[in-house]
């Protein structure tokens, strides 16, 4: 089998968050796992690994940035026309590792892409899991993705938004690194948690996560790196002897900590 | 079964074997160098024996026979995508034990590492190898530390012996040919090497904290992050994606992939500009850690088969056998840190 052949996938909708961010749900029946990534493939502009950010019948969602050659691309694309994607790769999130727990979520920017899919799904099955949290942060105002999915969330998930700079007043504002300090646990050994965002603001969250007393196991995190097959061959994504495309993006603060780009 | 062949029997084999197989070999290109009135030694299609050659390391390793430096994916017209062609010839290719040692690392990833590569997957399974003895090391070779100085699992192997060619055949085909050519049979030892100049010491206790030695700070400035260690490497195996179109028909085109360097600026980028090793010290770090640890974690076996090409072809005379050699004080220097 021939896995480098892009297929077919009709945009069915198209959510915009931001001037430059937009989520296209794109037409797909498979199995899928929030945190896995497919490659949406442009020919003539080649391929851009962008991780599944909302699951349902019948579709997939991509929330894309446009930042690059490819992307600039997909934004030149409109609903009712075709992309052509590869996929899915990677391990995604494992939904049994946080049913039954006190789950806190911890996402930066559009760190919150990969993890939506499990915000989705503890936000429709609340009774899965003990307390949900989540806490995101983005730049300004401007930058909120994902804003009408959080309105619906905060029926059964606390949501904590901060950004970085609000010159309106309407938002909380500081780091989402601020916020872990105060986290109240009920019982500390049932708790699991996620972080996903930019490589600093990850390393600090989890250091905030650590002196709360965690353990190194109940911390996941996603890595977002240069993938040009997503099949474990082209190797740009590898750190030590993982390539993230396939052990990966979801990994265990356990097995992440000792990753050495 | 051993063979002995005179210049014109093997001219006759080879001949015998065009129709069937594409022949590459390390062939000698005159004035083909960098440098004026220097020679590149590097594979090419072969016609006659006199043109493979025996006495120097090629420049380039044979790995481009089975793995293009650009290779077309699919062609793209509008929504159809088609597929090249492949040849449907065998390959037979003339190499070093070493680079024997090296397709099994270029096997590893391609055929081993999540699903097997369907291009790489064709080219392989139609290929057969010839094993070039070594009757003295070459300069910058260590493949006795690294334990690729002799090998198995080749279909011939042959030595050069000034006008005749000393063969032994592990492959019936070929056996049958020089038989019905009625060449003299012999009892032929191929030849390997049994020391070189340089050896290598591989720390038993090597991790991956030595990324944070001093070591590697040489490398920051010495390296000039041109990736001609890749290129020449026989194990080195990342691409990157190409598309290219026509300019006759701009909706018509191919995706290839192309070689890629993990030494080369670009290489970890992603979407809005972050790199991950920036530096030059941490790159050549990530490239050694992959060649004789990483690797072996996941596959049971060093990458680097110490055919010192790396060396031979860095303009900064960058040494890595020397840098394998700095691992065991540099995981003292950790030791101590921590």
């Amino acid at each position: 089998m021939n896995r480098y052949i892009p297929f077919v996938s009709e945009i069915l909708d198209i959510i915009k968050h931001t001037e430059i961010e937009y989520t296209f749900r794109m037409a797909y029946d498979g199995e899928v796992s929030p945190g896995q990534f497919f490659e949406v493939s442009i020919p003539k502009f080649g391929e851009a690994p962008i991780s599944v950010s909302g699951i349902g019948p019948g579709y997939i969602d991509l929330t894309i940035r446009k930042v690059g050659k490819v992307t600039n691309e997909i934004f030149e694309h409109y609903i009712g026309q075709n992309l052509k994607l590869r996929g899915p790769y990677g391990n995604g999130f494992y939904l049994e590792e946080f049913q039954n727990k006190e789950l806190f979520i911890i996402a930066g920017g559009t760190g919150l892409s990969p993890v939506k899919g499990v915000v989705d799904y503890f936000a429709q099955n609340p009774d899965q899991a003990k307390s949900i949290k989540l806490i995101v942060g983005f730049r300004g105002p401007d930058d909120i993705l994902f804003k009408k999915d959080m309105e619906s969330w905060a029926k059964t998930v606390d949501v904590t938004l901060t950004l970085d700079n609000d010159p309106t007043g309407q938002y909380k504002t500081g780091f989402v690194t601020q916020y872990i300090p105060n986290l109240e646990f009920k019982n500390k050994d049932e708790v699991a948690t996620i972080v996903v965002g930019p490589p600093m603001m990850m390393k600090f969250a989890i250091g905030e996560l650590l002196k709360l007393g965690l353990k190194e196991e109940q911390i996941w995190m996603s890595y977002e790196r240069r993938m040009c097959c997503g099949l474990g061959k082209c190797g740009h994504c590898r750190i030590n002897d993982e390539y993230v495309c396939l052990s990966g993006p979801v990994y265990n603060y356990v097995d992440a900590k000792n990753l050495v780009d | 079964m051993g063979f002995i062949l005179n210049m014109e029997q093997m001219d006759t084999f080879l001949d015998s074997l065009k129709e069937k197989y594409l022949i590459f070999a390390p062939k000698r290109f005159i004035n083909g160098g960098n440098f004026s009135d220097t020679d590149c030694i590097r594979y090419d299609l072969i016609n006659t024996a006199d043109e493979i050659e025996f006495d120097e390391k090629s420049k380039y390793s044979f790995k481009e026979a089975i793995m293009p430096i650009s290779q077309t994916l699919f062609y793209f017209t509008e929504s159809i995508t088609t597929t090249p062609e492949m040849s449907n010839k065998k390959i037979l290719i003339f190499l070093r034990n070493c680079d024997l040692h090296a397709v099994d690392s270029l096997d590893k990833i391609y055929l081993v590492n999540g699903f097997p590569d369907h291009y790489y997957k064709k080219l392989r399974n139609a290929t057969e190898f010839v094993v070039m003895g070594c009757d003295k090391p070459f300069e910058n070779c260590f493949c006795v530390s690294m334990d690729t100085n002799k090998s198995e699992d080749y279909s011939l192997s042959i030595d050069k012996d000034i006008d005749k060619y000393k063969i032994t055949s592990k492959e019936d085909s070929f056996t049958k040919v020089f038989q019905d050519m009625k060449v003299e049979e012999s009892d032929v030892k191929p030849k390997f090497v049994l020391s070189n100049d340089i050896t290598v010491n591989i720390p038993t206790d090597l991790d991956n904290t030595v990324s944070k030695s001093k070591m590697w700070d040489e490398y920051d400035t010495r390296c000039i992050a041109c990736g001609r260690c890749n290129f020449v490497c026989p194990t080195c195996t990342c691409f990157t994606m190409q598309d290219i179109f026509y300019s006759e028909n701009g909706k018509v085109g191919e995706r290839r992939r192309i070689w890629a360097s993990c030494m080369v600026d670009g290489y970890t980028n992603i979407a809005g500009g972050h790199q991950f090793r920036v530096n030059k010290g941490q790159r050549m770090r990530f490239k050694i850690m992959h060649k004789v640890l990483n690797f072996r974690k996941t596959f049971g076996k060093n990458m680097c088969v110490g055919c010192g090409r790396c060396d031979d072809s860095c303009p900064e005379y960058i040494s890595f056998s020397n840098a394998i050699n700095k691992l065991d004080s540099a995981m003292k220097e950790v030791a101590t840190h921590e």
